[in-house]
């Protein structure tokens, strides 16, 4: 299990890697953490040519709250340094409790969010919380940068719109939300979850607003789930509620069947997961 | 208590001042400080990595095999392939025993390839990478035929044949006992029948398998992550057409075996040929990938079983036939016979069965070989069994403690002969149960549980009780027909000049921390300190033959062994002592490092100044002794049976199906502790084997034969989160098989395990009708099938 | 097709020793231990990230070197399991707290064990049994059952009764 042969430039800066990148043709790919690349170049489902080793570019470990209430969170930003953030981000509490769900901790000292939104894993906490809060993601490529909802970002398993000589920089998430909480299921712990379900909403005179609802391991992409979010919009925060916005969220998935789960598992879950999460969002009440 | 080597024994050896301590080990400290020594960290210069081509699919024809573009990688020496191998024959395990079918596996496959992971051929190279490099350029053609995957397919029957000599697939189908049960059965009050399923697992040790291999010329030195050395010495001698003499096999650390490495694994053999053939060193050393396809796999096996009961639930007759899926190959040299044999031989277990009838057939398939692991049929025969109890229980509407009571092996009942013929010594099969149903708080159970299920939860409380066979000697295997047939073991204890004690042994160890216990049963004999005693095994050049260590045989056997030699030693330098303290040597006790006359401490020398003697100037010896201070003796056991109870208590979420274990008991008697911390660390890693079997680890493979679980985060190696915190609780049941008084208990974790949390489980559901006979059990069948139960409406609420 | 043919030089510190290897990229930093450095106390259980055998310290952070190309290793400062004994050469508390709580078996899984349990007890944090298992699930084991790896952090970070050791943070993670 030892990677194929390729070559190694380690990049100064974005213009830096982006001209690499272009230099260095298709094949070439970035490294960040490493912490899925590496797995699958070791076992040769991954050969690219040449890495470029974004690691030591400055400016991309950033987590900056905007006025606007909206969050950019640079590239390079490790998952430990998100569960490890001393301060609480207003409207994205939901982040150290994502961050200690992805592998463990010494996968999490090294792998990067921004790796983690370009791998596209449909299972990933990063895309589900990017789709939770319509992320936009910012790509540098030799003709300047360029910003993607979630929407045209994520493409497929492991696809995004990312072109080979691009560098994702930074992912700013929008819709702050008062509440949000997080649940998933994987048979052990650190592993990628089965189904894993976000929720957050604001509460507005008494009652949820801005709901919103997404879902990872049912699609080839995080997903949200617009029938669950119209159960909840405007609705009392009560159980009766939840559990109706959570059978919505499973009533019209076509989920996928593997080794891991079957469609009827997939559904079952996403409505416990997302009832659960829900229920969440009321600890502390 | 066997102790003939020291008629005076009782009397020389002061008692066990170090037996039953729990001693740190001796071994740690290389561990702990990166100073251990396992077979991929041995560097010898010009060493050349070799990497296996593996066949990608399952069954086929080779049509050709082109290494031309891999021969034009960068650092690639040498791609071998069947026909560069044509002058060593392929392993043949035998068995003599009617209904048996031999099968040879090739040492890369030469016309066929029989699973998916099989070696087709060998690339050389300066480093593993470029090795990599090359074995991807090797261009296989193979016509895929279809394979066979499933015992129920080859049952169906009209799938192709694994093998030509097979056409049925069959590989073994014997009757070990025929009884006509017609008559009880219909006589019976209740007939349970009932079937259950085990999946297909590998023992995954840490450290995969590898080997090493040096040719000086006329010699060859093998390094190997093996359990039997003197084993893997016959075979590639035998192979290579060597004398025993000219193989040197050395288990340096082994990180860990579990059964994987009891067998001689073809790998093993082709770098010993490679080494002489190219004259370099060659050093393989397996990756995840391939120990998890292509290495030993095994506990894959369908039990049928048909079951009488009186009213009062007391076992009137029991028939089983046991299918296993032994894969593609008989391993050498155990053969595929040890999965069936052992089933059908000893199902009954600890319980009374007064009539008895069992079939055990070995069903080939398209399928990784399948080697002994870790408890080796007794955890799917205690799963069987336990599963037809609680069922027998439940239907009769009887306590299932008390079904247990009824039917277990009684104290009186000692020595105990059973319907399969075999005869158990003495155990703590009721006392084990009652203490942990203590333990437990059996009852108080149902007021528990019913106030649970009130709140929607599932709480299951499970229990099983087994007898582990351990310490096999020679007649048992003898009995079952094996052509190369293991049972005794040798030790060697000597002290040298200094009064150094060195104990050469031909068990070895893996894990299991010989170094110390081997150690706190010679000091004992001797009166030295462990701290003086080494212990070398797993070096042919070093340690008398030996069978290595397997099937909880080592304690028992290697343990006896050395046990006997270290009395033989311990009569000798009495003999020595008395002659210089003029005294009686019946009146000489050996302590802290000295001899001395019983009564008068005073009156001492030295072990140390007896052992210069001894060796430096043996003009002062006794007229009739000889020079050096060396014992050796050996030991065959008919075998020992520990017992334990094991008790669990688990949760079941109805939301996700996840259980998670919420205690898990085990009361356990394996005689005498020689050291309870290990026999504690034994315990606790098997249980968690056991409970990676009952819900979690499975191989799974598609249609094609293709495992689908060919990394670690799809096979499903439970971490410290899924593994409970242990109580343990022992007692203490001296055998008379053993020199020490101690039995085997490596598997025992292992074996009770699945049953256990199976039994937990399925008491968490009993009251939804669910059935739970079939490991490993997912949270996905367990999820969708109280969903069905219960139409749950709001899963949800539960956290 | 791409060869080994090119070679980068490399400098770190490993356990406080400035080396300098030559080395083509595509080596792990596990591998540049073990087969350029020598240090085969640095074990390979998986090279896909699971079973942690190969953890080391990177900078004063527990990290995969199967994982991590030793190119990428340049400049940091590594700690592996060779360097963990007292200068005298005797255990240090975790390898001792190891042995007497049987923490080890075959030994395979106990470089990376104690890499990882070393850069949690550094954190000093206040321990319970339940955080000790799940940082301790990071890594597999197939011997022990966990059981003695679990109390033998736990003895260091843990207070007696199983709860956390009441000490802050250091602040220094
Ligand atoms: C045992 C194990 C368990 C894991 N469990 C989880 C889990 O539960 N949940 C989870 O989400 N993840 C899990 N991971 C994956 C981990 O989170 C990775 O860190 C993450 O997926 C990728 O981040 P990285 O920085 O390591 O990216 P890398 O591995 O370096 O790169 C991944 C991919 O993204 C590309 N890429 C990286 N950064 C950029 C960039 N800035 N611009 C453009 N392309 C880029 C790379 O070219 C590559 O194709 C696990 C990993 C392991 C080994
Ligand atoms: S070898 Fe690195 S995690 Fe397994
Ligand atoms: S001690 Fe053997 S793998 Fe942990």
């Amino acid at each position: 299990m030892k990677p194929a042969a390729f070559t190694y430039h380690r990049a100064e800066s974005v213009e830096h890697a982006v001209s690499l990148l272009g230099e260095l043709g298709e094949d070439a790919k970035v490294i960040a953490g490493g912490q899925s690349l590496v797995a699958l170049m070791n076992m040769r489902l991954a050969r690219p040519s040449a890495l470029v080793d974004v690691s030591g570019v400055r400016g991309l470990h950033h987590m900056v709250l905007e006025p606007s209430g909206e969050l950019r969170i640079g590239a390079l930003v490790t998952h430990a340094a998100i569960e490890d953030y001393p301060l609480v981000i207003p409207g994205f509490e939901i982040l150290p409790k994502a961050a200690a769900l992805v592998g463990h901790w010494p996968i999490r000292t090294r792998g990067t969010f921004g790796g983690s939104i370009a791998h596209a894993d449909p299972t990933s906490e990063w895309c589900l919380v990017a789709v939770l809060h319509g992320a936009r993601m910012v790509i540098e490529g030799p003709g300047g940068s360029r910003t993607l909802g979630s929407e045209d970002f994520f493409g497929g398993p492991f696809m995004t719109d990312l072109g080979h000589d691009e560098l994702l920089t930074e992912v700013v998430l929008t819709e702050p939300r008062e509440r949000s909480a997080i649940r998933e299921f994987a048979r052990r712990a650190g592993d990628f979850a089965i189904v894993s379900a976000a929720v957050a909403y604001d509460i507005v005179n008494g009652r949820m607003s801005g709901a919103r609802v997404a879902l990872g391991g049912v699609a080839s992409v995080a997903v949200r789930a617009p029938a669950a979010e119209a159960e909840l919009e405007g609705a009392e925060a009560t159980p009766e509620v939840f559990a109706r916005a959570s059978r919505a969220a499973a009533e019209d998935l076509q989920p996928p069947s593997d080794l891991h789960g079957s469609a009827d598992y997939r559904r079952r879950l996403v409505r416990v997961l997302t009832e659960r999460a829900l229920a969440d969002t009321l600890a502390g009440d | 208590m066997d102790d003939t080597a020291t008629p005076a024994g009782g009397t020389r050896w002061t008692g066990n001042k170090w037996v039953g301590r729990p001693m740190s080990r001796l071994e740690d400290a290389a561990l702990l400080t990166g100073r251990g020594r396992y077979t991929g960290d041995i560097d010898v210069p010009g060493t050349l990595e070799a990497v296996f081509v593996r066949s990608t699919v399952a069954s086929g024809e080779i049509l050709g095999i082109d290494t031309t573009a891999a021969l034009d990688r960068p650092g690639v020496q040498a791609v071998v392939t069947a026909t560069d191998l044509a002058a060593t024959p392929g392993l043949t395990a035998l068995l003599e025993r009617e209904g048996f079918v031999t099968t040879t596996m090739p040492l890369l496959a030469t016309d066929g390839v029989r699973y998916a992971g099989e070696p087709v051929a060998v690339v050389l190279a300066s480093d593993r990478a470029r090795a990599e490099d090359g074995a991807e350029s090797v261009v296989v053609e193979i016509a895929e035929k279809p394979a066979v995957i499933s015992i129920d397919q080859v049952r169906e029957g009209g799938a192709g044949a694994v093998h030509e000599e097979a056409p049925d697939n069959i590989l073994l189908d014997s009757t070990l006992f025929s009884d006509d049960l017609d008559s009880v059965l219909e006589s019976s009050h209740l007939v349970v029948t009932k079937r259950v399923d085990t999946g297909r697992v590998v023992a995954l040790p840490m450290e995969g398998r590898s080997a090493h291999a040096h040719w000086d010329g006329d010699r060859l030195t093998l390094h190997t992550s093996t359990q039997v050395p003197h084993m893997v010495r016959s075979a590639v001698a035998e192979q290579m057409g060597l004398m025993e003499n000219q193989v040197r096999v050395v288990a340096p650390d082994v990180g860990g075996g579990f059964g994987q490495k009891c067998v001689v694994a073809r790998e093993e053999v082709i770098v010993a040929v490679l080494a002489r053939m190219l004259d370099r060193p060659v050093r393989w050393v397996e990756d995840r990938g391939e120990n998890i396809v292509a290495s030993f796999a095994g506990h894959e096996q369908v039990h049928e079983m048909t079951a009488g009961f009186t009213a009062e639930g007391v076992l009137t007759a029991l028939s089983t036939d046991v299918w296993c899926d032994v894969g593609a190959y008989s391993a050498y040299p155990f053969t595929c016979a040890v999965e069936p044999l052992m089933a059908a031989g000893e199902l009954p277990g600890p319980y009374r069965v007064p009539r008895y009838a069992a079939r055990g057939v070995a069903v080939t398939t398209n399928k990784s070989p399948t080697a002994p692991y870790r408890g080796v049929s007794r955890p799917q025969i205690t799963l069987a069994v336990e599963r037809l109890l609680d069922e027998a229980a439940a239907r009769l509407g009887i306590d299932r403690a008390e079904i247990r009571r009824r039917n277990l092996i009684r104290p009186e009942d000692f020595p105990y002969t059973g319907a399969n013929l075999v005869t158990y010594d003495a155990g703590t099969y009721g006392e084990s149960l009652e203490m942990c149903l203590a333990e437990l708080g059996y009852d108080r159970w149902p007021e528990r549980q019913e106030r649970a299920r009130a709140e929607g939860r599932l709480l299951g409380l499970g229990f099983v009780c087994f007898s582990e066979r351990t310490g096999y000697g020679t007649p048992v295997f003898a009995g079952r027909g094996m052509a190369v047939t293991p049972g005794f073991d040798t030790a060697v204890v000597a002290m040298d000049p200094t009064g150094g004690v060195t104990v050469t042994t031909g068990v070895s160890a893996h894990g299991q921390g010989h170094a110390t216990t081997f150690a706190q049963i010679v000091a004992d004999r001797l009166g030295v300190e462990p701290s003086q005693v080494r212990v070398i095994e797993g070096d042919t050049d070093a340690v008398p033959f030996g069978w290595g260590t397997f099937g909880s045989r080592s304690i028992v056997i290697g343990g006896s062994a050395a046990h006997r030699a270290a009395g033989r030693l311990a009569e000798k330098l009495a003999r020595l002592a008395a002659h210089r303290l003029e005294a009686a040597p019946a009146d000489i006790v050996l302590e802290n490092g000295s001899a001395h006359v019983r009564g008068t401490p005073a009156r001492s020398v030295s072990l140390a100044a007896i052992a210069h003697d001894a060796h430096i100037a043996v003009q002062h010896l006794p007229e009739d002794e000889e020079p050096g201070l060396e014992a050796r003796d050996s030991y065959d056991p008919p075998g020992t049976f520990s017992n334990a109870t094991h008790g669990a208590i688990v949760e079941i979420d109805p939301g996700t199906g996840g259980v998670s274990i919420e205690r898990y008991v085990v009361v356990e008697d394996c005689g005498v502790v020689i050291n309870p911390l290990i026999v504690d660390g034994q315990v606790h890693g098997g249980v968690a084997q056991g409970i990676a079997c009952a819900l979690y680890e499975g191989l799974d493979f598609d249609e094609e034969g293709q495992c689908r679980t060919a990394t670690l985060m799809d096979y499903l190696m439970p971490t410290a989160m899924e593994i409970p915190d242990f109580e343990l609780h022992h007692l203490e049941t001296p055998s008379e098989h053993s020199s020490t008084g101690a039995k085997g208990m490596g598997e025992g974790g292992t074996i009770g395990a699945p049953a256990c949390v199976v039994s937990a489980v399925a008491d968490a559901v009993a009251h939804l009708g669910i059935p739970v006979d079939r490991i490993p059990v997912t949270p996905q069948y367990l999820a969708l099938a109280i969903g069905a139960a219960t139409d749950n409406p709001d899963p949800g609420e539960q956290t | 097709m791409r060869t080994d043919s090119e070679t980068l030089n490399v400098e770190f510190t490993v356990n406080g020793e400035a080396r300098r290897v030559s080395i083509p990229p595509r080596r792990t930093l596990a591998d540049v231990l073990r087969e350029d450095l020598g240090l085969t106390g640095t074990h390979l259980g998986c090279e896909h990230g699971v079973c942690g055998a190969c953890t080391v310290i990177v900078d004063g952070e527990p990290v995969r070197a199967c994982l991590m190309f030793g190119v990428q290793a340049a400049g940091c400062e590594i700690e592996t399991v060779e360097g963990l004994a007292l200068p005298d050469g005797s255990l240090n508390d975790l390898q001792r707290s190891f042995s007497e709580h049987h923490g080890l078996q075959c030994g395979f899984c106990t470089p990376g064990m104690l890499m990882l349990g070393t850069a949690y007890v550094r954190r000093a944090v206040a321990a319970d049994r339940e955080s000790v298992r799940e940082v301790v699930s990071s890594n597999l084991c197939r011997c022990t059952g966990y059981q003695g790896i679990v109390d033998a952090v736990c003895e260091l970070v843990c207070h007696p009764d199983g709860t956390g050791a009441g000490e802050d943070p250091a602040g220094d993670s």
